[in-house]
């Protein structure tokens, strides 16, 4: 190991960890899966869906915005926070209006791969079924805000990758939209189809026209696997217990 | 160039098109056009290089500020518990049947907008509203018909004060009807002083001495959390970055509290001491007084006071004459956002934002305002500070228990015969509180505000301190006759609603706690409710990303523990398989009204 690094353990084992990274971060690098939502590689950590909670010395934190330091002690694996972490995959469910049968994204959408990978099949919690609004006015995509996490990847992508700044947010608490950068259409901002903004939706929010049912079933991202595995099979067999 | 656009434009530029100082830009254009137009939305977004909705979710995020035109008068009624227990709901229908319009409506000649707010910090004199910036007092549905007939008359709601309050609220520059209600004075806060005497004696000293008086006083954080604020201030000093700031959250929201309101009215000069000395402790140059909106009607007297300690030299370049120490205080608005109540929150609106909290770490002591390091502390805090360089750090330690040192301001509101502000000693007992205040009856106590506890007769021997009954100052007093389930509906309505919506937990799981609650009190309620609720209210607290959230569940949990047969009694257990949860009819009905099906479904 480089004199650089730092150690942490995760569930007990002992993973070496660069300066500066998140703990997300470390323990992907190690195999480590950390469920979550709203991270993403390519984009800075935003904290807003909480399913990467994890306890660290005791304490409940966001593994996605919280810097390692050395001799960490964190907690990801154990019942308990699995069990929060299912019950705030359950609100995202039951707070919008997510129809997985007839969903464009079904088969690639991160929330009902975590569903799967959580083994949920009905929330616990109250349908909400909100009113909420679409946007089918540009050529190349279409939102549907039913479907919408509010994870905030689109905002951070158009502001931070595209260098547009066409996603944010409006309104507070329950009432918080995405929103665009014009009075009311799409089409009115300098959205491209091939923007970063548009493909790292996790869900089926922020759509590109034309795709839909693009790849059969059998060959979508998570019809054989389930999500994290990827992470999961980086993880060195020598690291192993 | 339209009237508008050119209006518009003069303000961004009177703020230098500079965007952080957007709180201030969109509540100037508010105050002239009425709202934020999707007109001015784009002149400001041009004006300050930002995004059109940016500024629109910065608009659209605080209660005060609307992107809809409204009333020229807009009457703001407080909703919150205890100014519902006072009578406010007949209050409510006789503003809403002289005006003619519901709540969240306008006059249709566009004079008046009635609305509902959350606490407005009256609760001692409640019900009350503000109307514009006036806060007006003690309403009855006899009063709300004569408001209403005066702003048809002169449509001015400054001529609706007739009574001036006590001591400054009567100032030439504040003339409100307000009262202070100070019920009991203390030797911190509420006592005599002379304005510069505590900063000549810090400045006699070294920064350094000033912050180990601090910590040898251990003075702990008034505003709730009780973290030690010399300990706070050697990290600001410590940490690389200038400017360094000094931030006053005067943000108080809690349902309940008002402390803030009489101290600003009356010992405001106490505070400004208190920054200014913590500016000399730490290196800062500047101070933010961070002001709710609902207290804006002290704004220009806060303001004058400012310009007095420029005129006496307790602020401004080279404070006291002593070259090198420069130091002066802005007041920034707020505009109707409890979060902002939250330190990161609070400087993200500083910095002219949307309310959101921050991710921490970084915290604001190492990176704060601007990204520089940066010190929050309570209005209540710096009155202390002020009062430990005047008197000594071992004269402050004295007072009070081992480890809660000094005095704490209790804002005491509810079922009682003397509500009003209180300054007693740590370590006094609940009982004592409840005796002096005339609370006859109590059956339940919320202490600490609704993110706070509600306890029962059971606790009233334990003592308010940081080590037992933690609190911010809020207590409300609940009578025999109120029902706990009731009250902890109304306390998640409130976390609900002021809810930034960041984070999952806070944003979803109030609301679904509040519409559980809701389903209790109707009628629906079953036993597995009971059980549901504790588990909900664990994920929120464990995973919120804030103090919000992180006790927003605590009216509900409280109450369950201490109150649970008033929940019991709504959650039966059944065995014949009903869900009294379901209401088949009304899931139905809306089906039924499309087919045209009248006959109900069984």
């Amino acid at each position: 190991m480089s004199e650089e690094t730092v150690s942490i353990t995760i569930d007990g084992v002992e993973i070496e960890a660069t300066p500066g990274q998140t703990i997300l971060q470390a323990a992907d690098a190690a195999g480590i899966y950390i469920p979550r939502l709203c991270a993403h590689p390519e984009l800075e950590a935003f904290g807003a869906c909480r399913v990467c909670t994890v306890k660290v010395n005791g304490r409940p934190q966001a593994a996605c915005t919280t810097p390692v330091a050395k001799g960490m002690m964190v907690e990801n694996d154990t019942s308990e926070l699995l069990e929060y972490r299912r019950s705030l995959i359950e609100m995202l469910f039951v707070e919008g209006n997510h129809f997985c049968m007839f969903c464009e994204r079904s088969g690639n959408c991160e929330l009902q791969a975590l569903a799967y990978r959580f083994g949920i099949t009905a929330p616990r919690h109250d349908y909400q079924y909100p009113v909420r609004t679409l946007d089918g006015s540009h050529p190349e995509v279409f939102i549907d805000r039913n479907r919408c996490i509010l994870c905030g990847r689109c905002v951070r992508a158009s502001r931070d990758v595209d260098g547009k700044h066409v996603f944010d947010f409006v309104g507070r608490g329950h009432e918080k939209r995405i929103w665009i950068d014009a009075e009311a259409r799409l089409a009115d901002t300098p959205l491209k189809g091939e923007d970063r903004a548009v493909s790292v939706c996790p869900v089926g929010a922020i759509l590109r026209k034309g795709t839909a049912y693009r790849d059969p079933i059998g060959r979508r991202a998570y019809d054989h696997r389930p999500i994290g595995s990827d992470i999961e099979a980086c993880r060195p067999a020598e690291k192993k217990g | 160039m339209s009237d508008l656009e050119r209006g518009v434009r003069e303000i961004c530029r009177s703020f230098r098109g500079d965007r952080t100082r957007m709180m201030d830009i969109v509540q100037a254009v508010q105050a002239r056009y009425g709202c934020v137009s999707s007109e001015a939305l784009n002149v400001i977004a041009a004006e300050t290089d930002t995004h059109r909705v940016e500024v629109e979710g910065i608009v659209s995020f605080y209660t005060f500020l609307s992107a809809q035109p409204k009333g020229r008068v807009v009457i703001r009624l407080c909703d919150d518990i205890v100014d519902e227990m006072c009578g406010m709901r007949p209050v409510a229908q006789a503003f809403s049947e002289a005006l003619g319009i519901p709540f969240g409506g306008t006059t249709p000649d566009g004079a008046i907008t009635l609305e509902y707010t959350a606490c407005i910090g009256l609760s001692d004199q409640a019900p009350a509203a503000i109307i514009n910036d006036v806060p007006v007092t003690y309403l009855s549905s006899d009063k709300a018909r004569e408001i209403v007939a005066e702003l048809r008359r002169h449509g001015d709601p400054r001529r609706l004060v007739h009574r001036l309050g006590d001591g400054n609220n009567a100032h030439p520059l504040v003339r409100s009807m307000v009262h202070n209600s100070i019920r009991r004075k203390g030797p911190v806060v509420f006592a005599p002083f002379e304005n510069g005497a505590a900063l000549r004696k810090a400045m006699a000293m070294s920064p350094a001495e000033v912050i180990r008086d601090i910590k040898t006083s251990r003075l702990r954080g008034r505003g709730g959390a009780g973290f030690p604020t010399g300990m706070k201030w050697e990290f600001v000093r410590a940490a690389e970055g200038e400017p360094k700031y000094v931030i006053c959250n005067a943000d108080e929201g809690e349902p309940g509290t008002f402390k803030d309101r009489v101290i600003l009215t009356e010992y405001a000069d106490l505070v400004f001491e208190g920054m200014t000395i913590a500016g000399y402790a730490m290196g800062a140059a500047e101070g933010i007084l961070y002001l709710r909106g609902e207290y804006a009607y002290l704004r220009v007297f806060l303001e004058h006071l400012l310009a007095e300690r420029r005129r006496q030299g307790l602020l401004g370049k080279s404070v006291l004459g002593r070259a090198g120490f420069d130091f002066d205080i802005r007041i920034q608005m707020g505009a109707g956002a409890y979060v902002c109540g939250e330190e990161t929150s609070l400087i993200s609106s500083c910095e002219g934002r949307r309310g959101d909290p921050k991710n921490r770490p970084p915290f604001p002591a190492q990176r704060g305002y601007l990204d520089r390091p940066t010190a929050v502390n309570n209005v209540e805090t710096f009155c202390c500070v002020a009062r430990i360089l005047d008197q000594g750090p071992g004269w402050f330690a004295q007072i009070g228990s081992r480890a809660s040192t000094g005095t704490k301001l209790f804002s005491v509101s509810g079922d009682c015969a003397s509500p009003g502000v209180y300054e007693y000693p740590f370590g006094v007992t609940l009982r004592e509180v409840l005796t002096e205040v005339g609370a006859e009856a109590p059956a339940a106590v919320q202490i600490g505000g609704p993110s706070g506890q509600m306890v029962g007769p059971a606790d009233f021997d334990r003592t308010i301190c940081f080590d037992d009954l933690a609190t911010g100052g809020s207590m409300i007093v609940f009578g025999p006759d109120r029902d706990p389930v009731y009250i902890a509906k109304r306390f998640l309505e409130f976390f609900a609603h002021e809810s930034c919506g960041y984070c999952t937990p806070c944003r979803v799981g109030t609301w679904l706690m509040k519409k559980k609650l809701d389903a209790l009190l109707e009628g629906r309620g079953e036993a597995a409710d009971l059980p549901y609720l504790e588990d909900l209210g664990r994920t929120i607290k464990f995973t919120s990303r804030c103090g919000l959230g992180q006790t927003a569940p605590n009216p509900v949990l409280s109450t369950l523990k201490n109150f649970r047969t008033a929940y019991e009694k709504r959650a039966p257990a059944r065995t014949d398989g009903h869900r009294a949860a379901f209401d088949l009819q009304a899931a139905t009905a809306e089906a039924r009204a499309l087919i045209g099906e009248t006959t109900a479904i069984y």
